[in-house]
């Protein structure tokens, strides 16, 4: 693996290869080291949480970093090419995560530059990072990835974490439960391609009544804006709000992840039962980089 | 009342007649093709074909397609025959195959693709089904090929 771009490049045993090092990394087993290793965080559109996992992984690895956020800073201001300010950054740094609000842009980079390339989320397409902390979740909570049934609710159409979880999983032979408003969801290019891979699945408009067979619900937000009459979203806001009262039937081994940051789809409520996995998810977050940047620059 | 028409193509001496182009196809491979110079160009719409039903044709004078411009000719028409003229005679007749991959040929209909917003060439694989799709390598979303809009 020299790149990590989208989740359609991965093998199962390149995913399976990153599960077993971030439970290597999280029980102490191996332990990378990242001195003098120096790791150019990219993020040409705003980001706290992952730009934040990442620099903590590499601290905790002992690398450095050197951040460059929002794109008023880059240079493209003053008229210089994109490929330009890859090339240049590439010449400070060993290897070069980015997110960017442009679909592709990581693939880009990864042919302009010889430094491993790692996408942090490219538009609505990929957030691949994010779907490998989502298996690394799932497999630490369920023992295993395969054949598992996965809810995934909220903003199914423009969420790109749902999109990268849904290609991962099905390499797994998930069977998913699609829950979100008519107008957001699933993509059909994505639902085209679980097809083509004979993954099962179903689409609903509520998460009541539709949860107590799961392995896995996993929430994301929605925003107010994507509705063109706020008033819409106010009729239809509820069917996606989980809380505790719902979670009266659900499978022992019950888990609800999120992405972060909650707004209000998962009520506080639910925090406090052991369903809740979304803040431990967040610090899996952080093993999880750790073994795609040790792996990405031969370390382990 | 019906009414009998004949229309007639004149043979060229030297250069590339396309044929079986589906019809309704055939400007769209004129532009493609970027026919404003000096050849002489004839085409032909709607016309009885054994194979296809109806097809378009074109004839292009003094000038020979590469393999490249014909396999573009293929995402618009997969059903076309290329044929090579000399001198009056045919020197070479193939029918198209659609390419498994396409550079630059494509322009990706996402807007917020990395090859609309910077100076790269699109990248394209092709599943030749039916209908043959194509997913864009950037941005990774996928098309029916049909719905495409094909530039050289």
């Amino acid at each position: 693996m020299k790149n990590l771009i989208s989740m359609r490049d991965l093998s199962k045993e390149d995913i399976m290869q990153l599960m077993d090092t971030a439970a290597k990394i999280e029980k102490g087993e191996i332990v990378p080291n990242m001195q003098r290793k120096l790791a150019a965080l990219l993020f040409f559109e705003p980001s706290t949480r992952t730009m934040f996992s990442f620099d903590t992984a590499m601290k905790r690895m002992n690398g450095d970093t050197i951040i460059m956020s929002g794109a008023k800073n880059t240079s493209a201001k003053k008229g210089e090419t994109f490929a330009d300010t890859l090339q240049t950054i590439a010449q400070y740094s060993d290897i070069i995560i980015m997110r960017s609000p442009t679909e592709g842009a990581a693939r880009y980079a990864a042919e302009v530059v010889d430094l491993p390339v790692v996408n942090a989320g490219d538009g609505a397409n990929q957030h691949p990072t994010q779907a490998l902390l989502d298996l690394y979740s799932i497999i630490k909570t369920q023992g295993k990835l395969d054949n598992l049934k996965i809810g995934l609710a909220g903003d199914l159409r423009f969420g790109r974490t749902v999109h990268s979880l849904a290609q991962a999983m099905a390499v797994f032979g998930a069977d998913f439960k699609f829950i979100s408003p008519s107008f957001l969801q699933m993509p059909e290019y994505i639902k085209d391609d679980l097809i083509e891979q004979n993954i099962k699945f179903e689409e609903f408009k509520d998460i009541e009544g539709n949860i107590d067979d799961l392995d896995i619900l996993y929430v994301t937000r929605i925003q107010k804006e994507r509705f063109a009459d706020p008033e819409d979203y106010e009729k239809v806001k509820g069917s996606y709000v989980l809380n505790k009262t719902m979670l009266g039937n659900v499978k022992d081994n019950f888990k609800v992840l999120h992405p972060l940051p909650r707004v209000d789809e998962i009520h506080t409520d639910v925090d406090d039962t052991k369903f809740a996995y979304y803040f431990p998810q967040a610090k899996n977050g952080v093993y999880t980089r750790q073994a795609i940047i040790s792996i990405l620059l031969g370390e382990v | 009342m019906s009414q009998v028409k004949t229309i007639k193509v004149n043979a060229i001496k030297n250069g590339t007649v396309i044929d079986h182009i589906a019809a309704g196809k055939v400007l769209k491979v004129i532009d493609l093709l970027n026919l404003t110079g000096d050849n002489s160009v004839m085409l032909g719409m709607n016309l009885s074909s054994n194979k296809i039903g109806k097809k378009d044709i074109i004839k292009i004078e003094n000038r020979e397609l590469s393999k490249e411009e014909a396999n573009s000719i293929a995402l618009i028409s997969p059903s076309a025959t290329l044929i090579i003229i000399n001198d009056f005679e045919v020197v070479n007749k193939t029918s198209l195959e659609m390419p498994e991959y396409i550079e630059e040929h494509i322009i990706c209909p996402n807007p917020k693709c990395i090859t609309n917003s910077e100076e790269i060439p699109s990248k394209y694989y092709i599943n030749n089904a039916e209908p043959a799709t194509a997913r864009c390598l950037y941005c990774e979303k996928k098309y029916l090929v049909e719905d495409l809009k094909i530039k050289i």
